[in-house]
């Protein structure tokens, strides 16, 4: 049976001429480049969820101005909004770009081997994200516009096209993006199980993995199982909607004066999406912020010139927060009608979660504890990782318990939490990468100058625009409202008027928040083509991307004509002597008995 | 307006600006929330202390040995694992407290409904029973919103209203249905909110405390007007309740 990895070699020695850059960059089975070209598609997907999101915060602040080329936003508009906000950031940035993205571009060097173990497959998992991509930006294009039911898209709201605006081919086409997505991430992730388990070099032990590609297995692992439940929900749900099913819809659903009976058997349980839906939804969250943590770890230590405190621990962490977060979807559910008794032990499981990710946090403070590091701009946002996800995180615990969900479910409190600790700190940990990996694509330095601007100004927005959001959840503001004032009931109006000065405030820090990023993109821009030359190792790092060896052929013909690449020892190697600071790489042979480093 | 939410801001630092709480369980909800709360602000800086602390202080410290990885790591772990197993053992007592068990069966019966974008409430009437309901009945413009069947005796004095009006002092069990799409029901200043899903019934107990009028929300996403759909809840001292209901229980007989 013919390998991947050899149809891809046959092919391309079917077409002797020198294909085009363009061609080449398209159709290429190159890890780094498909890397690269996941990492495009998410910067596609940030700008324009980000452009959203701030849409979404100029109509909550000033409900009547007018978008220009639109009109008013109206509540249909608004959710729209929200859906594709949610989608866009959720699948096409917070999964694509640290698991497929930094993952394809760095993992495989890391474990010191030059290819990923599909290269075929790896392309189909690109070119099937980006298609979900543009098949779910068509969404907003047919008629009735993108679907209004959030990314969680519960029914009967989602399965009854009656429902709403953009619940009928809008959804559709969510659907079919949402299912070709869990396709690509499903065979990304096999990609990446097969390549860790199989392509690490000699020398490289399970305990000598650096915890980056800890956080890429764990996340790999916990891909496979949620993607493959998701995609199996959505069918459900696509039956539902256009083969006369009743997963999710009881008998006798009026929705809109159209009654859910004709055509349709069974009788189905909106509770039973929730249940599929979230043992997806929770996995989810981890494996965005997985490869930000064990990312996180490794650059803390490589700029604090330490070990990892605890290296042996933060791997058996990242795996126990894996398996917590295939057991916790219910604390999603603790007021949608699950059983009381089940709401406690969901409890209790999530608060367990809080253990291991609290002695991650643990390890980052004793690492970086009274040592001097050099404040380059990929270890301040390594820092502002570290911060934004225990702010974050120190919520997680109080929305875990049920009686107090029952007030805060679906406020801005929960919005505050998962901003802080999923969707802020996962994007400092993409910025720590790009910043830390950008001279491994351009062997150059991104302007250290640009880059302390920008996380200043990033960090100061981003808690600006979401500590607030607390205080509104706790005032009582809900999510997923269209306006906040002039509401029929006149209850509701005295409930929320004292959250819109506050509001002010998180729309102005969300404007500079997304302004801030201009700085990045500028930097970016600038720095690919005239950024300082950067050296073969310039953070002085210990992990084998940085090592001669995997740096001088990126793009290597067949592996038996490059040096041979051997790991002889656990990353993050420091230590001082009176002549200043040592280090010894995984792939130094130098003699194993080097000063302690205890 | 502007300038009594900032008034709010001023005096009330200490409650988080919770709103007012009109409820029975709800002080005991919000002892634990605040309790939560400062702990979380607590441990937030006094983390962030270490983390600044640690890389700005001038002098180079020794690495910490792995060896002392009990005192790091564990010793801490320990401590905090200690906090939280007490805030969920006495948040699992409140949960049980208001939601293992149901209501005694001298609470009062109302009947909640949601549909896209109303709540719509349903009081038994003197029989003390619902009268059946049927989806196929279901004829707003007829003035039949729940589609009440006229074939049951026992829907003849059922009284149904766009508010929900409560005595104080009594407890009432409130069961949720919702006709289309899951709705949330959440009455903010009673510290209470439970869904209401679609072929099902729901059962949620309270008691309201203090006379007024409190916002009901839908906190679930339900469709282009889930902002709109708000409803007041007025709870009035128990012989108001009384007249209240015998009046529209009259309007029904009629």
């Amino acid at each position: 049976m013919m390998t991947p990895r050899s149809a891809a070699e046959l092919s391309s020695r079917q077409h002797p001429f020198r294909k085009s850059f363009l061609v080449h960059a398209l159709f290429t089975t190159d890890h780094r480049l498909i890397g690269l070209q996941y990492l495009a598609l998410a910067m596609v997907a940030v700008i324009i969820g980000m452009v959203l999101s701030l849409l979404m915060r100029l109509h909550l602040t000033w409900p009547d101005r007018v978008i220009p080329l639109h009109g008013p936003i109206l509540p249909e508009d608004y959710l729209a909004l929200v859906t594709m906000h949610g989608t866009l950031m959720l699948f096409f940035v917070m999964t694509t770009a640290p698991q497929a993205g930094f993952g394809n571009l760095i993992l495989p060097s890391q474990i010191g081997s030059r290819r990923m173990a599909f290269p075929m497959l790896n392309a189909l998992s690109f070119w099937s994200t980006a298609l979900a991509l543009v098949v779910l930006l068509a969404s907003t294009l047919v008629a009735g516009g993108s679907p209004i039911s959030g990314w969680t898209a519960y029914p009967p709201l989602s399965a009854v096209a009656a429902a709403g605006p953009g619940q009928g081919a809008g959804m559709d086409l969510w659907i079919a993006s949402i299912a070709l997505f869990a396709i690509a991430a499903t065979m990304s992730s096999i990609n990446t199980l097969v390549t860790v388990v199989r392509l690490r070099c000699k020398g490289m032990t399970w305990s000598r993995l650096p915890l980056t590609v800890w956080g890429w297995f764990t996340a790999a692992l916990l891909s496979i199982l949620a993607f493959s439940v998701l995609l199996a929900a959505i069918v459900l749900l696509m039956c539902d909607r256009h083969a006369g099913t009743s997963f999710f819809v009881p008998t006798g659903d009026l929705v809109n004066g159209s009654l859910h009976a004709a055509g349709h058997r069974g009788n189905g349980s909106p509770l039973l999406w929730l249940h599929l839906f979230w043992f997806f939804g929770h996995p989810e969250v981890y494996i965005a912020i997985l490869p930000g943590m064990g990312l996180t770890s490794m650059l803390l230590a490589n700029f604090a010139r330490r070990r990892v405190f605890g290296y042996r621990l933060m791997i058996a962490t990242t795996l126990a927060i894996g398996l917590l977060g295939i057991m916790v979807w219910g604390h999603h559910m603790f007021v949608a009608g699950l059983n009381p008794f089940a709401g406690t032990a969901f409890s209790i499981s999530t608060i367990a979660i809080a253990i291991p990710s609290a002695a991650k946090v643990l390890s980052w403070l004793a690492t970086t504890w009274r040592s001097r590091p050099s404040y380059t701009t990929a270890y301040l946002f390594s820092l502002g990782f570290a911060s934004l996800f225990l702010t974050g995180g120190l919520s997680g615990p109080i929305l875990a318990q049920p009686i107090l969900d029952q007030y805060l479910h679906n406020t801005f409190f929960v919005v505050a939490h998962f901003h802080l600790i999923m969707a802020m700190a996962g994007v400092f940990g993409l910025f720590a990468a790009t910043y830390y990996w950008f001279p491994l694509v351009t062997n150059r330095l991104m302007s250290e100058t640009l880059g302390r601007w920008h996380f200043w100004l990033t960090l100061l927005a981003a808690y600006g625009c979401f500590l607030p959001m607390h205080l509104t959840g706790l005032m009582g503001e809900p999510r997923h409202y269209a306006q906040l004032a002039e509401l029929p009931g006149s209850a509701a109006n005295r409930l929320l008027a004292p959250t819109l000065p506050l509001n002010m405030h998180i729309t102005i820090s969300a404007v500079i928040l997304v302004a801030s990023q201009v700085l990045f993109f500028a930097n970016l821009a600038v720095s690919w083509r005239r950024g300082l030359i950067a050296s073969a190792n310039p953070w002085q790092a210990t992990t084998l991307e940085w090592s001669p060896a995997l740096r001088a052929h990126s793009h290597p013909t067949s592996d038996g004509d490059l040096a041979p690449v051997e790991a002889f020892r656990r990353p993050c190697h420091y230590w001082s002597h009176h002549n200043g600071w040592h280090f010894l790489p995984q792939w130094d042979s130098a003699d194993t008995t080097e000063p302690k480093s205890e | 307006m502007t300038v009594c939410s900032h008034f709010a801001l001023c005096v009330d630092p200490y409650r988080w600006h919770l709103p007012a709480d009109a409820s029975a369980h709800g002080p005991a909800l919000d002892r634990h929330l605040l309790l939560n709360l400062w702990i979380a602000l607590g441990l937030a800086i006094l983390a962030h202390i270490v983390l600044i602390a640690g890389t700005v202080v001038r002098k180079r410290g020794p690495e910490p040995p792995n060896r002392h990885t009990g005192r790091i790591e564990y010793l801490p772990l320990i401590a905090f694992s200690l906090v939280f197993l007490w805030l969920a053992v006495r948040a699992e007592r409140l949960w049980a407290g208001t939601r293992y068990t149901g209501a005694s069966p001298e609470a009062m019966q109302v009947e909640v409904t949601g549909m896209q974008f109303v709540w719509t409430f349903r009081y038994p009437g003197g029989d003390a029973t619902f009268g059946r309901t049927s989806p196929e009945l279901v004829d707003a413009a007829a003035g039949n919103p729940l589609g009440i069947d006229p074939a049951d005796p026992h829907g003849a004095d059922d009284v149904v209203t766009s508010e929900l009006v409560l005595p104080a002092g009594r407890e009432v069990d409130l069961r949720l249905r919702a006709q289309d799409v899951i709705h949330g029901f959440a009455i903010p200043e009673l510290r209470v909110k439970q869904n209401a899903v679609p072929g099902q019934t729901i059962h949620i107990h309270l008691t309201p405390t203090v006379p007024g009028t409190y916002a009901i929300l839908c906190t679930q996403l339900c469709g282009l007007g889930h902002y709109r759909m708000n409803s007041n809840l007025r709870v009035l001292a128990p012989t108001d309740f009384a007249a209240w209901r015998n009046a529209r229980e009259q309007v029904v007989s009629r």
